[in-house]
């Protein structure tokens, strides 16, 4: 730790006092629109209508706004639609990723090969423009307007989370399965007994890109939850578009509403989401 | 294979000897594990995908008459005048891209150096990232709306209002104010991408070289640089194909008015709103297409110009780098 006992030369110094200062300076800028947002959200009508969006409120405490907010958007059922989505399409793609990725890892079968790279070339195609037909399939099977029906559509794996799995999975020896099967453990088991559980790192980091992911997701939620008691939180913060056109201290509460629980994963979970982003770009 | 044994236990036996067989149950594995992922990938990626070809081709909306029209919606995505400007208007984006990375790549040179609460740098700079689309969408409305944040910011550094330009009306420059949202968001995310790679490298590298007298231009250059030259090649292509997916900031932001239509704003309006499905389609198709040649152009930038070979398992890349350092070995370009 300290390092400090070492020669500080003039142009090293003059490098680290750079340094900081552009540090300091893309910090700032990386937190001020946010912090902006967090005064205006404090403010009532008639503050916010005399004063400089930068200066401070009269007090931090008058959650009027967020009151508000939270029942105009109707944001409570909002955080429940999402909340339902979250916890299954989570909790089955978690399954699907990892179940896909030991086939993948383990087995040598012909088209091994080219399933990768069937998933390779859907992470190509961007997600909003398979949707004009998507749609239509939707349609014709009937899942528009069902809760469900997103949830199948969100489901799918991503190749992010498949590489995630896919790393983890040529970490672990393969002598564990080779001596569970000698066992006597089928492979099934070999999976759910015990590559799974070792998996957790792995799974958490997985969890968390594609609950961050399917929190934001706003597209696909707009156009398969159409009925007012379906939107999801993305959806939901997306009606301040219209009555409240100018009234930025209660969109600023909105806005606060929707990203305070991505700001607490952030915080708890900040070393898997790094190297889940690592992971991704490995393979791009 | 059983057949000493009687008859009733014939078949139950078999079954089981069957099933315990290492081959059978590897494809019955396979078989169960592979279904539901493949199922998915084929209802809603390459059903849908193939589709679009096909749709590509009609007039056609979501119900209704399909007219067979040949390669007109195609004639149209660039004759259209809002498609086509669109596909200007993406210009706008790959500048920001540009941008974007060049900061990044700036700010995670100097995270490598060692930094004094570099976590909380880290963390300011990347979470825009997770930020919810429509909520910077929103945020950024009330940043440039006139005589609220940006503007009063520019007043207390002695600009009057009058001189300071309307960023999202103003058509000169309200592209570059909603381009600068994505760069706001993506930067930090890149950085980290970057950081990861460089601190790949051994970190007692850049200890030695400082002891050995290397300034930290020459640190930048030789250990640094060489480090990271895929994944920055990699992350500018994708974001030419990033840059015509932008969605979000002129969807929320502005709404597409006053010339600030992305390519898929415009392609969304023309799907769901006027519902001409075929030239959506067709919009779809060309942008996949710029996509694949951008990818290809990525893999043989990488085959050709650094001969890594892109460390993929397959023989063939063994082979392709094989072949690539050979070249490389010809051309005499590695020392």
């Amino acid at each position: 730790m300290n390092k400090r006992k070492k020669k500080i030369s003039p142009g090293s110094a003059v490098f680290s006092v750079f340094k900081y200062l552009m540090l300091t300076a893309a910090a700032v800028i990386a937190v001020l629109p946010v912090c902006v947002c967090v005064l205006t959200a404090f403010k009532t009508t008639e503050e916010y209508n005399t004063t400089s969006p930068l200066d401070a409120p009269a007090t931090f405490l008058n959650f009027e706004n967020f009151k508000i907010a939270f029942q105009q958007a109707n944001m409570l059922q909002g955080f429940l639609n999402t909340a339902i989505v979250l916890v299954v399409v989570l909790f089955v793609s978690v399954f699907i990723g990892a179940m896909l990725a030991y086939v993948l890892n383990r087995f040598k079968f012909k088209g091994n090969a080219v399933i990768q790279n069937l998933f390779m070339f859907a992470a190509l195609i961007p997600g909003i423009a398979t949707q004009v037909t998507v749609y239509q399939i939707m349609y014709s099977l009937g899942l528009i307007n069902h809760l469900y029906g997103y949830m199948i559509v969100l489901m799918g794996t991503d190749i992010i989370s498949i590489y995630i799995f896919l790393q983890f999975f040529e970490n672990l020896s393969v002598s564990l399965d080779e001596s569970a099967i000698m066992d006597g453990c089928t492979y099934f088991g070999v999976f759910f007994k015990i590559l799974f559980p070792l998996l957790k790192p792995a799974i958490v980091t997985s969890l968390v890109l594609k609950g961050v992911g399917v929190y934001n997701e706003y597209y696909m939620s707009n156009l398969y939850l159409q009925s007012k008691e379906l939107k999801t939180i993305s959806t939901a913060l997306y009606t301040f578009t219209g009555p409240y056109g100018n009234q930025y201290n209660y969109i600023c509460a909105g806005v606060l509403i929707t990203i305070i629980p991505i700001f607490i994963l952030f915080l708890v979970f900040q070393k898997q989401i790094y190297s889940g982003m690592a992971a991704g770009a490995v393979k791009g | 294979m059983a057949k000493q044994n009687t008859a009733g236990s014939l078949e139950k036996k078999t079954f089981s000897q069957w099933v315990s067989q290492k081959k059978i149950q590897q494809r019955l594995v396979i078989i169960t594990f592979l279904f539901v992922p493949l199922l998915l990938l084929l209802v809603f990626t390459y059903i849908p995908f193939g589709k679009m070809i096909q749709f590509s081709f009609y007039d056609m909306k979501y119900i209704g008459p399909k007219v067979w029209v040949g390669l007109k919606n195609y004639i149209d995505v660039f004759k259209r005048p809002e498609c086509f400007q669109s596909l200007l208007v993406s210009v706008y984006y790959m500048g920001g891209a540009v941008v974007q990375l060049a900061l990044a790549l700036f700010f995670a040179t100097l995270m490598v150096f060692k930094v004094k609460g570099a976590s909380i740098f880290k963390g300011c700079m990347f979470f825009p990232y997770l930020i919810c689309g429509i909520a910077v969408g929103f945020i950024f409305k009330f940043f440039y709306a006139r005589g609220y944040v940006l503007d009063s910011i520019l007043q207390i550094f002695g600009m009057d209002l009058e001189n300071i330009p309307m960023w999202l009306q103003d058509k000169s420059i309200n592209n570059i104010s909603l381009a600068a949202t994505s760069v706001w968001r993506y930067t930090g995310q890149n950085m980290i991408l970057f950081l990861g790679a460089m601190m790949s490298v051994d970190t007692d590298l850049y200890e030695a070289a400082s002891l050995d007298g290397a300034n930290k231009w020459h640190q930048f250059i030789y250990i640094i640089l060489p480090s990271i030259k895929s994944i920055v090649v990699l992350n500018l292509i994708l974001s030419i194909s990033g840059s015509l997916s932008a969605f979000e900031p002129p969807y929320v932001i502005t709404n597409g008015t006053m010339g600030t239509g992305t390519y898929f704003v415009i392609m969304n309006r023309l799907a769901h709103e006027n519902q001409k499905v075929g030239l959506a389609c067709a919009m779809a198709i060309v942008l996949l297409a710029i996509i694949i040649v951008c990818t290809v152009a990525q893999k043989l930038f990488f085959k050709y110009v650094f001969d890594d070979g892109t460390s993929d398992e397959s023989k063939a890349a063994v082979r392709k780098r094989k072949r690539a350092e050979k070249a490389a070995r010809k051309g005499g370009n590695r020392a």
